[in-house]
């Protein structure tokens, strides 16, 4: 293994400690969420002990404390992904908030009834459900670029779908249900190449990867607060400023506005305009520890690390007779999801959950990719930097042991 | 390994997950409701036969866990012979017993389906074991569209 401080991240997770069902916890649904390390705990209790106030309005101290730790969170994200500006940064719940603000805004503004949407075919929900909603409103036509079996886009047929039609690319950085990589610099380069602008949605890249959105030279990068080991309703739109200045507002009513009388309102600038309401301050300012604690361990040695875990993990899996791994790219992230022959996913997710490990058992809001395997649905095992080999050692002697038990 | 959970998944549910009984298309059904849990995927196809109030014959088709698929099972067993009011009766003793409504399981009333009153402590794997009965109530009630347990 590589040196990596496996022991002092685990001791900063208190939840680590937890028993589940009298048994250690194993926890491997990271792709759903992770947990939180202590620096983030604290933040969110320092803010709400000491510096909490509303924030962008206050002339009093504990407001302009407020809204710089806040404004100081967007700071932290723009340089975790390398933005140009921080007004390209707009804080929205998560990234299903942030994909449906684009095609609300974006989609509304700049498509027309016959403008082609891409998507691929291991799109979770919230990047398929919101272009339908669009193209429903508008008529404008979603185009879904296929995968192979192992579950990676076929480039050439993805290529084949960018026209003169198409006014969108929304992909996948990273899918949820598989672990496929997707080769985003390849697919920027062939919609740049059109004139087409590109949404990646990173919800589960971000945790795992280096993410610079400049060297990307994607139009549009979203993801979540809560997989980045942050807060829960926290999240981030990256749009080019030029893009978002061109958008109107999404939602109407507090931080966006600049003037309000009952004939005409005008909106706020960048970021604010796409901000509106109260957003959730604390929970912010916790994003921003949080990519403090990820950026102390590296980025690239997380990278490497759940690299070594998926590898083992892999491997082990291969060896297990019955157990079948769906999602077989070349380029993969930490997620191992799986069947047993003739034994259901959920319970699967039961007995596991039996000896305290949690994994997470259905479609994974991926409904179409369990389609196109022709499964119910899935269990999937998500590592995250806590992880480590022992506990995908319990894992896999737990699927033994259910294999026999249900034998 | 798994010894707490002996109360779940007891031998019988094993057996019947395994040999699922009365799993056919029933060519002659005067009753067919499709139930769906949209959670997990489960589906199954419930057919019914219904003869002057009496239900002569039950069977189903469809995939799912090993709790909703003894429980559908289980279930197509014990309804046959059963008149619609006392299939009616069972679904609120199966239900009450599933969701924990009764302190006491009445193992009477709801004969081997107490195998599957261990799902009370697994709020997660309730829907599993209900999906068949609520069918089956849409299906006494000649409801024809899909039943959801969402």
């Amino acid at each position: 293994m590589i040196n990596y401080p496996i022991e002092q991240i685990r001791a900063d997770f208190p939840i680590l400690g937890e028993t589940v069902r009298n048994k250690p916890l194993v926890y491997l649904d990271n792709a759903a969420s992770c947990q939180k390390p202590q620096a983030v705990i604290d933040s969110i209790v320092h803010t709400y002990s000491h510096e909490y106030a509303n924030i962008h309005r206050g002339v009093h101290t504990l407001s302009v404390k407020a809204t710089d730790r806040f404004e100081a969170a967007r700071e932290k994200v723009r340089g975790f992904i390398n933005a140009g500006n921080a007004k390209e940064i707009i804080f929205v719940r998560g990234a299903t908030e942030a994909i449906n603000l684009i095609a609300q805004s974006y989609g509304k503004s700049q498509l027309c009834a016959g403008d082609e949407i891409v998507i691929s075919a291991m799109e979770h929900h919230a990047n398929i459900v919101p272009w339908q909603m669009l193209c429903q409103q508008i008529g404008s036509v979603l185009k879904v670029a296929p995968m192979n079996q192992k579950g990676e886009l076929i480039f050439e047929e993805f290529e084949n779908l960018l026209g003169e039609k198409t006014k969108l690319v929304a992909i996948a950085h990273m899918s949820n249900a598989l672990g496929t990589i997707n080769p985003v610099e390849k697919i920027i380069a062939a919609a740049h190449a059109k004139n087409i602008p590109v949404l990646l949605d990173g919800a589960q890249a971000i945790p795992h990867m280096p993410v610079d959105v400049q060297a990307l030279d994607c139009d549009f990068y979203v993801f979540s607060g809560h997989k980045l080991y942050g807060p829960s309703g926290t999240g981030v739109l990256y749009g080019k400023q030029a893009l978002l200045e061109a958008m109107p507002p999404y939602q109407g009513g507090g931080d966006m506005i600049r003037t309000v009388t009952f004939e005409k309102t005008t909106y706020a600038g960048l970021p604010h305009k796409f901000e509106a309401g109260t957003p959730a301050i604390a929970e912010i300012i916790g994003l921003g520890a949080a990519i403090d604690y990820v950026t102390a361990i590296g980025m690239d040695a997380i990278a490497a690390y759940e690299a070594e875990l998926l590898a083992y993990a892999t491997e082990h899996a291969e060896q297990i007779k019955g157990m079948n791994i769906v999602g077989q790219a070349a380029e993969k992230g930490g997620i191992l999801s799986f069947t047993l022959d003739h034994i259901h996913p959920h319970d699967i997710g039961t007995m596991l959950d039996s000896v305290g490990v949690a994994v997470r058992a259905g479609h994974h809001c991926a409904m179409p990719v369990m389609d196109f395997y022709g499964v119910p649905a899935t269990a999937r095992a998500s590592f995250a930097m806590y992880n480590t080999r022992e506990e995908i050692d319990i894992l896999m002697q737990g699927i033994k042991s259910l294999i026999e038990v249900f034998g | 390994m798994f010894e707490d959970l002996r109360d779940l998944y007891q031998e019988v549910i094993f057996d019947h997950n395994r040999n699922p009984r009365n799993f056919r298309v029933m060519e002659n059904a005067n009753r067919r409701v499709d139930g769906f849990n949209p959670l997990c995927g489960d589906k199954l196809t419930l057919f019914l036969k219904i003869d002057d109030h009496v239900i002569s014959d039950a069977s189903f088709q469809g995939s799912g866990c090993a709790i909703s698929t003894a429980s559908v099972s289980l279930m197509t067993e014990i309804v046959k012979g059963k008149t619609e009011e006392e299939a009616e009766t069972l679904f609120k003793q199966f239900h009450e017993m599933t969701t924990g409504k009764s302190e006491e399981v009445n193992l009477e009333a709801v004969g081997k389906l107490a195998v599957l009153a261990g799902v009370r402590e697994y709020p997660a794997r309730v829907k599993c074991a209900t999906l068949a009965w609520h069918t089956l109530d849409a299906a006494l009630k000649n409801q024809q569209e899909a039943v959801s347990t969402e």
